[in-house]
């Protein structure tokens, strides 16, 4: 059998094809049009498999842009797909957290992926890879180079969770002199504090992974394991574990 | 609607900005209601009223003030009308809905106030509501920091009186709370200048009481599975209850009531067979706030129950109608309004058991417990009602959320993984 699943999310759009066993990937950015997105994925994933449209039996779609995709077979939400694709990558895991482009979450599961509760923030950019993408452009910088760029040694705390006053704080902070790795390790602690919040709030069972476009930043790994104490597993693809899991779900429930 | 320029007009509002409402209202209700299928017969009158919304009421409580009566504008389920029908009076809850209305609020009150009093607050200050400019007094409470202090914002706008709800549920409290009927007794008596009596207290006991048993009766009918009534239209109902004639309330609920009735003996539901039975718990949903009942049933489950002042808190408890003297009156009516469960109260163990024995009641397979941001008491209380739900094996999500439609789709991400979860 062959099927696809797609995750669209706000800043990046992913796809998984499987089709008897082997499978491929494809990222994209997800621009202005959902729709467009997850056609475009479809293109390079029939490309990469030499496989035609008319084989692949079922889409299964998740991710904030599921709902304006109108060839999905069905709609899933990220919570469920992320708990799919987890379960299937290790199935030791009990706790993920996921931080993504807008949203954040965590997700409690048991055997075989199933959800038994989850959480996700309000509506608010703390916490979310939206919050590091404005703080990153107040530095100068891209998005991808907080990562490398942080200096834990020299970690300047950031007091304020709300974006908006967390941008002037490091304006402010720069122009003391503060260095610019010192300010990002406190960005990184910020995003930390606030999910690890969330999370302990919900109750962490190990073991915990960590997925989401915001999970190959290792700063945030980092801060994420100083503040709930536990190792966290970031899987190889973590950006795809949302597409992965509405591929297998679309494979498993007709 | 019929053309009630001339009435808004001479109520000095502000009728640009209003139009902007008048436009968007009707294709919102549209939109909402007005797509759902087999809806009861019975809910024509509650479109109706939503269609005349500045309308046909507001003409009523003007016709009313004509002839000399008064009208009272209230805000909470612990204001006891009783005393203002026995009086003669009209009351009439006014508490915003619409994030319109939000902007004109945060002019005068700081952002971390909820939707509920900004709107309502704004309401007042645009003239943007005919209902909010009608009123010879409003009748404030402190059941939260956030009204309290916004009654103190308003008494330059519009004559007021603010009724001490007590914060905990000791005897002493209960006659405190007695205490406070009869100052509102005095100031019903001096703004209507009419006496209150045995007799006419006694009627108005009877009107409410039989305005909660109409609406228990539609409740009631929720509890049937197949259900016969969207939990949209059942709130629809609840919302255009608290301010409309309590006689008229009274007969188009029982008149609902028949018709769900006779949907049951029929076994004709508005959702399929198995559908998810959901409870929304937290804070009120003033009329036209549907955003959660309005995304959870579009994602195909039923709302069957509202633990809120929007639901069962405004009618569960009925007044003993069997006192024969004020005293023995006054006294039934306090001890009846201190058994409502409001987060304003603590303890408030209570409130749990309430949803507890709702969650039986109405066969519900998962609560939604939602509170209107920056409502510290309903947030902090969910928190002690998510460790009791866990121990029975209740599954509950909490949502904090407010009146505007930008995490709208957050929500729906939300609430489809929490059916998702339910499903299983």
């Amino acid at each position: 059998m062959i099927v696809i699943g797609i995750d669209i999310g706000s800043v990046a759009a992913k796809a998984y094809i499987i089709s008897n066993g082997s499978h491929h990937r494809a990222m994209i950015p997800t621009g202005w049009s959902p729709r467009e997105a997850g056609q475009a994925l479809i293109d390079q994933l029939l490309d990469k498999s030499g496989l035609e449209r008319e084989r692949v039996e079922r889409i299964y779609v998740t991710g904030y842009g599921r709902v304006a995709f109108e060839q999905a077979d069905k709609t899933v939400t990220e919570i469920k797909c992320h708990a799919r694709g987890i379960a299937e990558l290790y199935p030791e895991v009990r706790t993920i957290i996921d931080i993504g482009g807008q949203d954040s979450k965590v997700i409690r599961i048991e055997e075989l992926g199933q959800v038994v509760d989850f959480a996700m923030n309000d509506k608010c950019a703390a916490g979310t890879g939206r919050f590091l993408q404005v703080m990153a452009t107040a530095l100068g910088l891209d998005v991808s180079e907080l990562g490398d760029a942080e200096n834990p040694g020299q970690m300047q705390t950031i007091s304020s969770m709300c974006t908006v006053f967390a941008e002037s704080e490091i304006i402010g902070s720069l122009a003391r002199g503060n260095s610019k790795g010192g300010i990002i390790a406190g960005l990184h602690q910020s995003v930390g504090k606030r999910v690890a919040a969330m999370a302990r709030r919900m109750g962490i069972k190990e073991q915990v992974a960590f997925t989401g476009g915001v999970a190959i930043n290792p700063g945030v790994k980092r801060a994420l394991e100083e503040e709930i104490r536990t190792r966290i597993i970031v899987p190889e693809a973590c950006q795809y574990t949302g597409a992965l899991g509405a591929a297998l779900l679309a494979l498993e429930n007709p | 609607m019929a053309d009630y320029r001339q009435m808004w007009t001479d109520l000095g509002m502000d009728l640009e900005h209003h139009d902007v409402l008048c436009e968007v209202l009707p294709e919102a209700f549209g939109g909402v209601y007005l797509t759902q299928q087999d809806r009861p017969k019975g809910m024509d009158f509650y479109d109706f009223v939503v269609s005349e919304i500045h309308g046909v009421r507001p003409a009523e409580m003007l016709q009313h003030q004509e002839e000399g009566g008064k009208v009272f504008g209230t805000f909470c389920v612990y204001v006891p009308d009783e005393v203002v029908f026995a009086a003669g009076g009209i009351a009439a809850g006014l508490c915003g809905g619409s994030q319109f209305w939000v902007s004109g609020g945060e002019k005068v009150l700081p952002a971390n106030t909820c939707s509920l009093i900004k709107a309502s607050i704004g309401a007042r200050l645009d003239k943007t509501c005919p209902f909010f400019l009608i009123p010879d007094i409003y009748v404030g409470e402190n059941t939260c920091d956030g009204k309290k202090k916004a009654w103190e914002i308003l008494a330059g706008e519009v004559p007021l009186h603010i009724i001490d709800v007590p914060q905990m549920k000791r005897d002493r409290d209960v006659a405190a709370f007695e205490a406070e009927i009869r100052d509102f007794i005095k100031v019903v008596e001096r703004v209507t200048d009419k006496k209150i009596t045995v007799e006419s207290l006694g009627e108005a006991i009877k009107l409410i009481n039989n305005k909660r048993r109409a609406l228990q009766r539609v409740y009631n009918a929720r509890k049937a599975s197949p259900v016969p009534i969207s939990g949209k239209d059942a709130l629809l109902v609840t919302q255009i209850n608290f301010y409309d004639d309590p006689a008229r309330a009274a007969q188009m609920a029982n008149n609902l009531a028949d018709e769900l009735e006779q949907r049951i003996n029929n076994a004709i539901g508005v959702f399929p067979d198995k559908t998810l039975r959901i409870m929304i718990s937290g804070t009120p949903m003033a009329i036209p706030n549907w955003k959660l009942h309005h995304i959870v049933e579009s994602l195909g489950a039923a709302v069957v129950v509202e633990e809120s002042c929007t639901g069962t808190r405004y009618f569960e408890n009925l007044v003993d109608e069997s006192a024969t003297t004020l005293d023995e009156q006054i006294r039934a009516l306090a001890e009846r309004y201190m058994k409502t469960n409001c987060a304003c109260f603590t303890p408030n163990a209570a409130r749990i058991d309430d949803i507890i024995r709702l969650t039986d009641e109405y066969q519900v397979d998962g609560i939604i417990d939602i509170n209107l941001q920056f409502c510290n008491l309903y947030s902090t209380e969910s928190y002690l009602i998510k460790q009791v739900m866990k121990e029975h094996n209740i599954p509950i999500m909490h949502i904090e959320t407010d009146y505007s439609e930008q995490d709208f789709e957050q929500l729906r991400t939300r609430v489809e993984a929490f059916l998702e979860m339910l499903r299983k």
